[in-house]
């Protein structure tokens, strides 16, 4: 979804390590679990209620009872390493930090402010019957995991451009329109891969992307990209539609592909300016791939002209898919059941969509039973309700 | 909240004339308790409201939880016919507003070889603070090919165009637009479709139905006597509405003045009413982190506090840093919609969930049927509409599939129909 990466990018660039997953505290949370703790965090003070806790999974009820927003930490005994935070917990709010902890010596810290070193004290988390291991090579399996995605993306940007020249030509070309048409999908097939990352570029999206249900037409956007093009090589659902001119087809076939190079661009910088993949974002952007089969291409409203859905169906899953296998073994250090589970609804998903392929493609949507779209859209829920999980458990 | 009081039964009340007060807000009514769950302490004393007064009420009425609302074309093109017919909804009206039937004999007090003047399924039933309001469409006053079938095209208020197509919407004909609405909110849902049923049934070879939106569990308040209902994304809605109490705000923000539109001094006292049938893609946003769904908000989902802290009712503080950016993040629904951010403009919302069963796919087909009351909506609609078409982290997960704009004469005074003035 468009959201997501951007934010996990803007949220992850400050904190690096692992975030752990955060949430708001129930207002009964009061059960007298030792694991269970609540902390005050006020203007000069970070009152937690126990200094120590039995090794397993632990929350901190942090209640920010002073007038500046607060953060709470929990760092490991080194007070560096991060083991898990919460953040942005506004005057009067309670948010909960849950983490899972081995035994060891630990530090705990409010920010109130944001700033500085915070407010400090030890905590140790005792021996339990609960067994919690964290792997010694969990760093390197995270930075390969971020490594081959960044990898991956900047492959796909790099062939989506080759392939939209080849298709800006044939299209501006005006006598090869059969040939565009066969190359439109397939070219789009490297937007759909990585379609949550393109996104969250917020200038070039809209751009390149917009269904013309999206545009704003009264308040004087104009609609350009992809489907805009698409809809003048496959006029036949529209009404009293004008065939643009070859000026026109020029105009618009020259602003994909000058926004298309700008978006590689972006993608291949390296440096100051590079993309960041923390573990989060990656996880994240799996999970809203398989949205934006649930919102958009299980429905057919994707590719209204040329109901070329399913191809855009298929490459949001390899997306989602590669995605998960970059994080699959830090997961499979933390949840190994959830990792068999989403490596066989995966599998699922894609026999299924296997079932609807024709030569090198897909059918088309409307070529689709109403008991086809069915399949794949429960096949689509019943593997999106797992991977809603999938943050939370590599980030644990 | 009383229970076993004196029961006000359709039967007993056939013929009306009960007294009441027509004030706007909680105009004063019998007292009479109805022994359900209803928590709104105040609303729980007035067990109906006064239909005639010098505004129409279901508008800062305290809302009441079920809806039934309907959007008619206008089939004849006779003047007298048309005027005709919205003097029998003025009595209709009025008698069921209070608990009665529909027709004036009743349901089952007629001849017996001609169909009954009430549809009966309300028998038995109190008036259940049952209120009915109805509004004219742009396409009243001029079809869209340009006619004036009842001469009133040059009294048609400037601001009653046919809503623009904002991004995102799906624009749904059948779904949309309407020469003339009928709002019909009760606590009770056999009496809200009751009531529009039989207003249907007097409509028919005068009216058609175009469409009709069933709504359950009110997604705003009107009356700060209420507490803050959620929608079908479990979160606060309507915190920041226009509430009955502020007469200030509605003066400025809900009724039309007698200066706001030369042509149309009938509208003087009334208000526009503005429709939007808001699908939610339920499943998808069920899978979002509950932190990501309080960001998207900028609300926490227990308390409906800001996430610039304080309680609900305290205002947001879209400056106030947090870790990254503002701690209210910049696409935040509450942010973009907030008056602040819209200058100044404020709505009186009272809107509904909806789930109209499945869709096609198997997913809710569900979401909010969303009603606002605003004084123009080219000031305190269309701009708050755009900005969130364009900016809202909400919009990911909303499809706008229905969208229509009415204009809401005042109330009716006694011995007068509805849009009289209009007509007269
Ligand atoms: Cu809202």
């Amino acid at each position: 979804m468009r959201k997501t990466l951007l934010a996990s990018l803007a949220t992850l660039a400050v904190v690096p390590a692992l975030a752990a997953c955060t949430e708001n505290a129930s207002p009964d949370s009061e059960s007298g679990d030792a694991r269970t703790l609540a902390v005050a965090s006020t203007k000069d003070a970070c009152d937690v209620s126990a200094k120590t806790a039995p090794a397993g999974t632990i929350s901190f009820d942090v209640s920010n009872t002073g007038s500046d927003v607060t953060e709470f930490y929990l760092l490991a005994e080194d007070g560096l390493r991060i083991v898990g935070e919460v953040e942005n917990i506004g005057p009067s709010l309670t948010k909960t930090l849950t983490v899972t902890v081995p035994e060891g010596e630990y530090v705990t810290a409010c920010k109130p402010g944001m700033v500085g070193e915070g407010i400090r004290a030890d905590f140790k988390v005792t021996s339990s019957d609960e067994k919690v291991t964290v792997s010694a090579d969990e760093a390197e399996l995270i930075e390969q995991a971020t490594n081959n995605y960044r990898a991956y993306v900047q492959d796909q940007t790099s062939q989506l451009l080759v392939k939209t020249k080849e298709f800006v030509e044939l299209y501006k070309a005006g006598d090869s329109d059969d040939e565009a048409r066969a190359l439109y999908p397939v070219a789009r097939e490297h937007w759909e891969r990585i379609e949550t990352v393109a996104e969250s570029f917020g200038d070039l999206d809209p751009k390149m992307d917009a269904r013309e249900a999206d545009v704003d037409f009264a308040a004087g956007e104009k609609w350009t990209g992809w489907h805009a093009i698409e809809k003048d090589l496959w006029p036949a659902r529209a009404e009293k539609y004008a065939a643009w001119t070859p000026e026109e087809r020029a105009t618009y076939a020259d602003d994909l592909l000058a926004n298309t190079v700008e978006l590689d661009k972006r993608v291949q910088a390296t440096g100051t300016g590079a993309l960041e993949y923390p573990l989060d974002a990656i996880a994240n952007g799996s999970r809203g791939l398989l949205e934006e089969v649930a919102t958009g291409k299980v429905t057919g409203e994707e590719e209204f002209w040329s109901r070329t859905d399913l191809w855009d169906f298929q490459a949001n899953v390899d997306g989602a898919r590669i995605a998960f296998e970059g994080v699959q073994p830090v997961l499979e250090t933390k949840n190994a059941e959830l990792a068999e589970q989403l490596t066989t609804r995966f599998t699922e998903l894609n026999e299924l969509l296997d079932g609807h392929r024709k030569g090198d493609g897909f059918v088309y949507y409307d070529e689709l039973t109403k008991d086809d779209v069915d399949q794949l859209a429960a096949a689509v829920n019943t593997l999106s309700e797992p991977l809603s999980h999938l943050t939370a458990a590599v980030v644990s | 909240m009383t229970t076993g009081a004196a029961k006000v039964s359709r039967r007993g009340l056939l013929g009306g004339g009960i007294g009441v007060g027509a004030v706007a807000g909680v105009a004063g009514a019998f007292v009479a308790g109805r022994g359900t769950a209803d928590e709104d302490a105040a609303a729980a004393v007035v067990s109906s409201y006064a239909f005639r007064g010098e505004r129409q009420a279901g508008i800062v009425t305290p809302a009441q939880d079920r809806l039934h609302f309907v959007a008619l074309d206008v089939t004849t093109e006779d003047r007298d016919e048309l005027i005709g017919l919205l003097q029998q909804w003025t009595e209709a009206a009025e008698r069921m507003t209070q608990g009665g039937s529909a027709g004036p004999v009743g349901p089952v007090r007629g001849a017996t070889d001609v169909p009954p003047d009430d549809t009966g399924e309300a028998i038995g039933l109190p008036a259940s603070r049952l209120t009915i309001t109805f509004g004219f469409g742009p396409t009243l006053f001029r079809t869209t090919d340009g006619k004036d079938r009842f001469g009133i095209a040059d009294q048609r208020p400037e601001a009653l165009e046919p809503l623009p197509h904002f991004r995102g919407d799906i624009d749904d004909p059948a779904r949309s637009g309407g020469d003339i609405c009928i709002q019909a909110c009760a606590d009770d849902p056999q009496v809200a479709v009751h009531a529009i049923r039989n207003l249907v049934r007097m409509g028919f070879g005068v009216t058609a139905v175009r469409w009709s939106q069933l709504g359950f569990g009110r997604t705003s308040t009107t009356s700060t006597s209420q507490s803050t209902p959620r929608n079908l994304f479990g979160f606060k809605d309507g915190t920041a509405n226009v509430k009955a109490e502020e007469a200030q705000a509605l003066a400025e923000h809900v009724w039309v003045g007698k200066d706001d539109d030369q042509a149309s001094g009938w509208l003087t006292g009334g208000s526009y009413l503005v429709t939007r049938r808001i699908n939610m893609t339920i499943e998808v946003w069920d899978r979002q982190p509950l932190g990501d769904q309080e960001q998207f908000v900028g609300r926490t989902k227990d308390a409906g506090a800001p996430l610039s802290g304080g309680d609900e009712f305290t205002d947001p503080d879209f400056e106030l840093p947090g870790r990254s950016g503002p701690i209210i993040p910049t696409d935040a629904h509450v942010r973009i919609v907030h008056p602040d951010q819209n200058d100044g403009a404020r709505m009186l919302r009272r809107g509904y969930n909806f789930v109209d069963g499945s869709d096609d796919i198997g997913g809710l087909n569900a979401g909010l049927f969303f009603i606002a009351y605003v004084r123009d909506p080219r000031t305190h609609f269309i701009p708050v509409q755009r900005q969130m078409a364009s900016s809202d982290a909400l919009m990911e997960y909303l499809k706008f599939t229905g969208s229509a704009l009415f204009a809401v004469p005042p109330g009716v005074a006694a011995g007068e129909y509805v849009g009289q003035g209009l007509f007269g």
